[in-house]
């Protein structure tokens, strides 16, 4: 298995890089102009040397070189200066500061490094998906269990329709509908994402929480739909087998059956869907974060793409990429540890 | 001892069949026919697709025409509740900020999505198949062709369609045309993205119809790997085909929306399903009508979309037939 782990991780390298390639290169086809937004009355001369302070001057392999030597050497030697300096868990080591005077991924519209960008959306991204994944699957597993074991009752076709509504309509009209009844209508939640609400006490707590009713709920509804049709066919699939009739002929009570026996042999493939999930609900989590004005990774990308900052966008869809492959891995590794009859050789 | 049993020595004793044998599209047919939700969800696609198609011809207002007089009109249905609500006959689901009429906004809408979602679902289809059979088919291209389509799927998809769409746009705009190439563009994007999986299953089908004897028998009579593909495997491979068509016809018309939602698809004044509901979202508060009625026609067209897929899949499904 570790083996496995680590054949893995080593496969994952050439892949982002190649992920990385491709998305260069895209963005090198693209005919959007970073000058375009400079004044005409600006000297040609001057352009062209801004354009060389810019990076573009360069061959394109350099330009590629650069920017890859940045984000995977450069970037982290910043993270440990950070840390050294910083941190209650590396802050006891001596100061390092490996990246004074060091290039870092500057963006073209805050002439900052897009890593704090990137710090910044971060943990609003993490918050509302995260929370949002949460809720989705504790509500889809419960409802996936028990319409499997009440194969075509009232609940299971109810279950069944609602879970194919969830997973029909698109978060960008659920988004609006949710605003509209709980926000408009009713009044009772907030229509925007407030992103500089500070939580320092019981009543901006509850602001916080408030506010993250409407994404949340909207993300939700995706993958409730989605983890529940996986979580009652591999329930429906077991429930079928011989060692349940055995378990049952022997005497076990129902809850044991169910909830032991034929749970956690169901839940081997639902986890990996779980796992795999993950990255498809930050790429979905765009839309709803542009809904909500939700300050967070899909936000920022989207606005550095229409200011044509190309950096930024770089790094942004690499950063996806990233989320992309390591669930990919994190899923392929939990299947193998909870199947033991898969074995990777 | 009476003699009731029939007798297996003769033929003429046993019990005749009551009806002719029935083809498989036939039994397929009946399959399908069982799944309720499959046989309404293709009632309304059919109807859609009447209403996108021959609505124009019906309805002749034309959904670009500006009247600004007509502005802000309800939908007739707000008639019945409310006295001093602006309704009229000649704008049945009511106009909107420019005095546009809805309805044909609706059809015309629904023509582009439409539009884009087949075309899109078509080019996707053609790529996952041709991937998947060649990669299943010649050993020599399983390896590089099944690594890419990896590759493929750990790009982060919305991101790139985002930039891809936003990138190319103007080129593409100069060189065909606005609409064209806009067109061009969103089918081309969606469809190079969205064909992995179609590849994945169509290529598992092959391996295994590879190894049977009718391919053999093709073989040893000398037909040409070209021949064998187009006359033994597809056929074949047809069935899971037509499921994930159905798959991605939907995935394609929520993508096309979604880019236009999110102000990278087509020119405000082409105007899709996506288009209509993000330029309503705005004016929310006074008009919700205006975002509903696009999105209610997406979500529906999309449900019904995946419930013909489900029953699809299980008339296709030879274990399942005949329950």
């Amino acid at each position: 298995m570790l083996t496995f782990t680590i054949r893995r991780l080593l496969l994952s390298i050439p892949t982002l890089l190649f992920i990385s390639l491709a998305i260069f290169m895209l963005l090198q086809l693209s005919p959007g102009d970073p000058m375009a937004q400079v004044p005409l009355t600006v000297p040609p001369e001057v352009k062209e040397k801004m354009r060389e302070a810019l990076g573009l001057g360069q061959p394109v392999y350099v330009q590629y070189w650069k920017w890859l030597v940045q984000f995977f050497w450069i970037e982290p030697l910043v993270f440990v200066d950070w840390a050294t300096a910083n941190t209650w868990w590396a802050g006891w080591l001596p100061d390092t500061g490996f990246a004074e005077g060091k290039l870092r991924v500057i963006s073209w519209q805050t002439r900052g490094p897009v890593m704090d960008l990137v710090i910044q959306s971060l943990p609003q991204t993490f918050w509302v998906v995260g929370m949002s994944y949460v809720v989705g699957v504790a509500i889809a597993l419960p409802i996936g269990i028990y319409s499997a074991y009440r194969h075509y009752s009232v609940f299971d076709q109810t279950g069944t329709f609602v879970t194919m509504i969830g997973f029909s309509i698109p978060p960008f009209f659920t988004g609006p509908l949710m605003i509209w009844i709980f926000a408009v209508q009713l009044g009772w939640l907030p229509s925007k994402y407030n992103t500089v609400l500070d939580v320092v006490d019981w009543d901006t707590f509850v602001l916080q929480m408030k506010q993250m009713v409407l994404p949340v709920m909207v993300l939700a509804l995706q993958t409730t739909a989605q983890i529940s049709r996986y979580m009652r066919s591999a329930m429906l699939d077991n429930l079928k087998q011989d060692y349940v009739r055995t378990a049952r002929a022997k005497g076990l009570k129902e809850g044991v059956v169910v909830m032991v026996h034929v749970l956690r042999n169901s839940m081997i493939p639902v986890i990996t869907v779980i796992a795999l999930g993950i990255p498809a609900i930050f790429g979905g989590a765009i839309i709803t974060e542009n809904v909500f004005a939700v300050n967070g990774l899909g936000y920022q990308l989207l606005i550095a793409l229409f200011a044509s900052d190309i950096p930024t966008v770089m790094t942004f869809t690499f950063i996806f990429a990233i989320l992309i492959v390591l669930f990919n891995l994190i899923a392929d590794v939990l299947y193998g540890v909870l199947d033991p009859r898969i074995r990777y050789d | 001892m009476t003699d009731t049993s029939p007798n297996p020595n003769d033929p003429l004793a046993e019990p005749i069949p009551l009806a002719p044998p029935t083809s498989q599209t036939q039994d397929i047919w009946r399959q399908f026919k069982q799944h309720k939700g499959a046989v309404l969800g293709g009632g309304f696609l059919m109807f859609i697709t009447l209403f996108v198609l021959i609505g124009p011809f019906i309805w002749t207002l034309e959904a670009t025409k500006l009247d600004i007089r007509a502005k802000d009109m309800r939908p007739i249905v707000w008639g019945l509740w409310s006295d001093e609500a602006k309704v009229g006959w000649n704008h049945p689901f009511g106009t909107d900020q420019l005095g546009r009429d809805l309805l044909s906004q609706m059809i015309e809408g629904g023509r582009a999505s439409m539009a884009v979602g087949w075309a899109a679902m078509i080019l996707s289809l053609l790529l996952g198949t041709a991937v998947g059979v060649l990669s299943g088919f010649f050993k020599r291209l399983d390896f590089i062709l099944m690594r890419f389509t990896d590759l493929m799927l750990s790009l982060p998809l919305l991101p790139i369609l985002l930039v891809a769409v936003t990138l190319f746009r103007e080129k593409l705009s100069k060189t065909f045309g606005i609409e064209t190439g806009m067109f061009i563009l969103i089918v081309g994007v969606i469809g190079i993205t969205s064909w992995m999986q179609t590849a994945r299953i169509v290529r598992a089908d092959v391996l295994a119809l590879k190894e049977r004897e009718f391919v053999l028998a093709a073989h040893s009579i000398g037909t040409r790997p070209g021949k064998i593909i187009t006359r033994h495997l597809l056929p074949n491979v047809l069935s899971p085909i037509m499921v994930s068509a159905t798959l991605g016809l939907a995935v394609a018309i929520i993508t096309e929306s979604a880019l236009s939602f999110l102000g990278v698809g087509f020119p405000s004044d082409f105007p899709t399903w996506g288009k209509l509901l993000a330029d309503a979202v705005q004016r929310m508060n006074l008009y919700p009508e205006r975002v509903f009625l696009p999105g209610l026609l997406i979500s529906l067209t999309v449900l019904s979309v995946n419930y013909i897929g489900d029953g699809l899949r299980d008339a296709l499904d030879p274990r399942m037939r005949g329950r």
